[in-house]
């Protein structure tokens, strides 16, 4: 391997398909690993690692501050400002703090120098440790409207070398959060479900990691008779399968109660354990067919 | 018209088939698919009519004359996104730029202009009887929010004398919910009984809460973990938070997204219980007494983002 650890992504598109659940066991099963958790506004990782003594870091963002003793009231940073974050009232702007997106451009252009940047919570980072994986998780603070820096922040917890593998769980959807979580990805793992909500949601997915040249395989989660429009797609497509969940009430059931199947029960840590190795084939191959 | 959204906080727990049950039952003359990341909604709704399609226009995406660039680097050292690209001549990282213009204040040879960038798609679906407003956020894009308040516009506007509105929300507590959640009459908030349904159910409630917005909160898949579902009926007793039903899980709910009929249509588990869930919200939702006024908390500044 590179001196760089393989960083596998796990999207969906949809919500519920299984990506905590695939990203959770993965880690499990590749012994000393690195898990992120990017999904800022729903995060469930913990509660299956329950890491001990998690340390927490809060992660700010810059707001202006004006001072309404040297503001002329001009309105310069009013009329800058293309988020609207700032409007006149009384003769001085006042912010709104939950649409400001911290560029800094107000504070810049003031011609009297009357905002400074001052911190603003915005979530929390905690780092724990569960068995052999470094779990880390990010919360975006209720009520808070974008999760970005947060992730930025928990990517930052990426170790720089050595040989773990680094698992990030990624928030659902197909936009800037999930663009955000994937660009450091070696490789993706795209999980879907058996409906066609999973196959159009999918197919989203797929665009997007072809998009930004990721490479990626597929694992269908919750797998039972009949048919399966997620598997037509990856067909269809010509995306690997790199592994099959079924649908197994005795999985759902560890699920639900927030344990890893991977480290309770043998058929599971053998399931994951050769998915492991199978997206480590893959990435391999992906680096060698680019070099 | 009283507009009812459907939430859930954690993804794929049901919101689009409860939605999609609830549109049928009531004969929703209009109705939405906020979940403007991932939408399904149009997957299972029925019109014999082609949408009418309209670019949206997020933030515009900042972009460097390269003939009047001096390469002096102060659009990169102000950019706060990291959308600049060093070298010659500078470039701009589109899927990076948050339209913010600070570069092209910071620029001393005027090479840097904002132009407009296509962030997605509307889709309108109309006849004499029905409006039907959804829409595509392009990949990677953020603006997600102010996209949410345009699908919402666009209902709101072509819904006639329409009673009821039921709209499809998305999964989170960010942007897409805030914008979504913002003019509301009720949220019914769909659960799972696991412990990350239960984790995510508490957390978007708070959200739903600090709206003052009326809300109420149903279980699918409830046999999956009955215990589960009953420390879900006991938190919304703690909270006084009005409990809906359950719905059971059914393979067969499966069988009929899968061949795009909606559960309520038919005679299965699943859509018997939704059926009930349906009443018990439509009582909550027709009775007189408004809890709060909570349109007043939010006004324009709700979602932009």
């Amino acid at each position: 391997m590179a001196d760089k650890p393989l960083t596998v992504a796990v999207l969906s598109g949809k919500g519920g398909t299984g990506k905590t659940l695939v990203s959770v066991n993965l880690a499990a099963a590749a012994g000393e690993a690195v898990y992120l958790d990017c999904d800022v506004e729903e995060p469930n990782g913990h509660l299956f690692f329950k890491p001990e003594k998690p340390e927490e870091e809060t992660v700010a963002v810059k707001i202006p501050q004006i001072d309404t003793e040297l503001c002329t009231g001009c309105r310069k940073c009013v009329e800058f400002c293309a988020f609207h974050a700032l409007a006149v009232v009384g003769g001085h702007p006042i912010l709104f703090g939950e649409v400001c997106h911290s560029c800094g451009g107000c504070a810049l252009l003031c011609p009297a120098g009357a905002i400074q940047e001052t911190d603003k919570a915005v979530g929390t980072v905690s780092s724990g440790r569960s068995g052999h994986v470094d779990v880390f998780t990010g919360r975006l603070n209720i009520g808070e409207a974008s999760g970005i820096p947060v992730i930025k922040h928990l990517l930052g917890k990426i170790p720089s070398g050595g040989e773990r593998p680094v698992f990030i769980d990624c928030p659902p959807g197909s936009a800037c959060a999930v663009m955000e979580s994937i660009k450091d990805a070696d490789f993706c793992v795209l999980v879907a479900e058996p409906t066609v909500f999973g196959a159009h949601n999918l197919a989203m997915v797929y665009e997007l990691v072809t998009l930004f040249r990721k490479p990626f395989g597929a694992v269908l989660n919750k797998c039972q008779e009949g048919e399966n429009p997620s598997e037509a797609f990856c067909l269809e497509h010509q995306v690997p399968i790199l592994g099959r969940i079924p649908f197994d009430p005795e999985l759902g059931a560890l699920n639900s109660e927030g344990n890893i199947a991977a480290r309770e029960n043998q058929r599971y840590r053998e399931l994951f354990g050769s998915l492991l190795e199978r997206i480590g084939k893959e990435a391999q191959h992906e680096a060698a067919s680019d070099s | 018209m009283k507009q009812l959204l459907i939430l859930s906080g954690k993804g794929g727990t049901g919101k689009t088939t409860v939605a999609g049950a609830f549109i049928s039952l009531s004969k929703a003359k209009a109705y939405a698919d906020c979940d403007v990341d991932a939408p399904n909604l149009h997957l299972i709704s029925h019109w014999s009519s082609a949408p009418q399609r309209s670019d949206y226009f997020g933030m515009p995406k900042a972009r460097i004359n390269t003939a009047k660039c001096i390469g002096c680097g102060e659009c990169l050292s102000h950019c706060r996104f990291d959308a600049i690209k060093a070298g010659t001549p500078f470039r701009v990282k589109p899927f990076a730029c948050e339209g913010c213009g600070v570069c092209v204040a910071a620029c001393p040879a005027d090479a840097v202009s904002m132009e407009p960038a296509p962030a997605g798609e509307l889709a309108l679906y109309r006849d004499d009887a029905r409006v039907f407003s959804t829409a595509k956020l392009a990949m990677g894009s953020g603006t997600s929010g102010k996209l949410v308040t345009e699908v919402k516009r666009r209902m709101g506007s072509d819904a006639g004398d329409a009673e009821l509105a039921v709209i499809d929300g998305s999964p989170g507590i960010g942007c897409p919910v805030i914008a979504s959640i913002s003019g509301v009459d009720m949220v019914l908030i769909i659960a799972e009984p696991s412990l990350s349904g239960i984790s995510d159910m508490e957390r978007i409630v708070k959200m739903a809460e600090s709206f003052h917005v009326k809300t109420a909160v149903c279980v699918n898949k409830a046999d999956v973990n009955p215990a589960k579902t009953e420390e879900i009926r006991a938190f919304c007793r703690e909270r006084n938070l009005p409990f809906a039903g359950t719905i059971p899980f059914d393979t067969e709910a499966v069988k009929a997204i899968n061949s795009g009929k909606n559960i309520a249509e038919l005679d299965i588990p699943s859509g018997r219980a939704v059926r009930k869930v349906y009443e018990n919200v439509m009582e909550l939702l027709w009775k007189e007494a408004k809890q709060h006024d909570y349109k007043s908390s939010v006004g324009e500044h709700g979602g932009v983002r």
